[in-house]
């Protein structure tokens, strides 16, 4: 652990889209090997938020860091932040043109400078660990969904990010392939890497959060530990958003 | 299909010379059994090798130029797109008749004027020409195809650390190129049929040398009978190149 480093901090942070304000005033202070969760009606930012972490988006006001660095809101060229930081994508968004191990080398390789020998060794340990090293040398559409998003898993985590950020990690896929995912994710979780998940599924939430985030309307509503977010939720827009996934 | 239209063409061709009352055709021009019809075939064919590496040369460059045009054209920011949209809007207005006179006749002035006394030959002002007139239509191509491609892969890219030519090179352009190839093949085709304009700057290719030949024989119907035909079985044998190399990467998309 690194003394009193935040992993992710946000001061004051406000985001537009043209004149609608996605971000309202978000602050929130994530430390280092902790797991947030953080959920929400479509439309609420969360998305928005996670990807402003990585530069994906940027922000017009207020300050976000990631270890210490500011993430500048102009330039997006911030690499040694980026690399820092792994993200999966609700769309997964493998590189369809090439293989499985192909997919996992290309960052290490191109962006890290290692050699083709070491990229691959990194490679093949992270796709057993994700519970697919038989699919090495398969284009992603062979795979099935749940195996595609494996592989995003993996190769996020071939750049040995120090955060990891899903964004609703599981709502591409069938509902058989859910738990073979969130297993991974689980995993991941109690290695102790700091994790921002966007998600609705609540089971995983009361498994691997430290602490639960519920947005809407672009801001940050309610927070807390999942035992009393969910046992008792402080706001009645997070009580009923809360009844309404909750119900099935 | 194809063969069926060749077949079709010459079928009709060969009625059109039956059916004509005596003295319309006069094929004894390119009568190979004869010396002079013989010589006068091998010069015409011989037109071949300036059309063919006309083609070539203008297309390869104006693939390269086409891709420096359109990268900056992709840019979020207007005033890096801009000198890329007026190249094109300003390049594609140009016909190439007038673009290939001015590169000819004028832009050794030019040269002059600023103390280069570069000769600009028929050869290379030819392909000049067509590569820059044909450079704005590749660049339109280039532009489709990697604008096709969805958002997050660009975004998956940014976030293993790539940085922007990385991106392209790695992950954008090997999945554009399979989306680009077919109009840019139909683009080669323009460039072979545009490449007759370098005719009149006395390049002797295939046109030219029917021009020649004519003049001379005073025969145009049968001389650009058999220019038509050259020109047609040029475009239908890359045309079947371009099958065979879409073949070849469509069996290797597995997407």
């Amino acid at each position: 652990m690194s003394k009193k480093t935040l992993a992710v901090e946000f001061k004051s942070v406000d985001k537009w889209f043209d004149d609608f304000q996605v971000l309202k005033d978000i602050n929130l202070e994530v430390s280092v090997g902790e797991k947030i969760v953080i959920c929400g009606p479509s439309g609420s930012g969360k998305s928005t938020l996670v990807r402003c972490i990585n530069s994906l988006e940027s922000h017009q006001s207020g300050v976000i860091k990631v270890s210490g660095d500011e993430v500048s809101s102009k330039s997006k060229k911030d690499n040694k932040t980026l690399t820092e930081v792994g993200m999966v994508f609700q769309q997964f968004n493998l590189f369809p043109h090439l293989t499985v191990k192909e997919n996992l080398i290309l960052g290490p390789m191109k962006a890290l400078g290692l050699s083709r020998k070491d990229a691959e060794e990194r490679a093949t340990t992270l796709l057993k660990r994700v519970k697919i090293p038989e699919q090495v040398d398969k284009y992603p559409s062979q795979l099935s969904g749940g195996q595609q998003q494996r592989v995003a898993i993996a190769r996020a985590l071939c750049m040995e990010p120090n955060i990891m950020l899903f964004d609703e990690p599981t709502s591409a896929l069938d509902p058989e392939m859910i738990a073979e995912v969130l297993d991974v994710i689980i995993d991941l979780a109690n290695e102790g890497i700091t994790m921002i998940v966007v998600t609705h599924e609540m089971g995983f939430a009361k498994k691997a959060a430290d602490r639960m985030i519920f947005m809407d309307e672009g801001m940050i509503v309610e927070t807390g530990a999942p035992e009393d977010f969910f046992k008792n939720p402080k706001t009645d827009r997070c009580k009923l958003f809360l009844d309404q996934i909750l119900q099935h | 299909m194809q063969k069926k239209t060749v077949i079709a063409i010459l079928l009709i061709t060969l009625l059109a010379s039956c059916s004509s009352p005596p003295g319309t055709w006069g094929w004894y021009v390119i009568d190979p059994t004869t010396k002079a019809g013989w010589n006068n075939i091998t010069f015409l064919l011989s037109g071949f090798s300036a059309t063919i590496q006309l083609s070539i040369i203008a297309a390869i460059l104006s693939i390269i130029i086409g891709l420096i045009v359109v990268l900056p054209g992709l840019s979020e920011n207007r005033w890096i797109r801009m000198p890329s949209r007026i190249y094109v809007e300003f390049i594609r207005a140009i016909p190439l008749l007038p673009m290939l006179f001015w590169v000819f006749y004028g832009l050794p002035v030019i040269l002059k004027s600023m103390g280069i006394n570069i000769p600009i030959d028929p050869f290379w002002g030819a392909i000049l020409t067509l590569a820059i007139s044909d450079s704005a239509f590749t660049a339109e191509i280039y532009r489709g195809g990697i604008q096709s491609i969805e958002k997050g892969q660009t975004e998956a890219a940014k976030t293993i650390g790539l940085n922007y030519f990385q991106t392209m090179r790695y992950v954008i352009l090997p999945q554009a190129l399979r989306r680009i190839l077919p109009p840019l093949a139909n683009q080669f085709i323009y460039i072979v049929k545009m490449s007759a304009f370098a005719s009149v700057i006395g390049m002797q290719e295939l046109t030219r040398r029917a021009n020649e030949v004519n003049v001379s024989e005073y025969r145009p119907l049968e001389i650009y009978t058999l220019l038509i035909f050259e020109y047609l079985i040029l475009v239908l044998i890359i045309s079947s190149g371009i099958r065979w190399l879409e073949r070849k990467l469509g069996a290797d998309q597995r997407k």
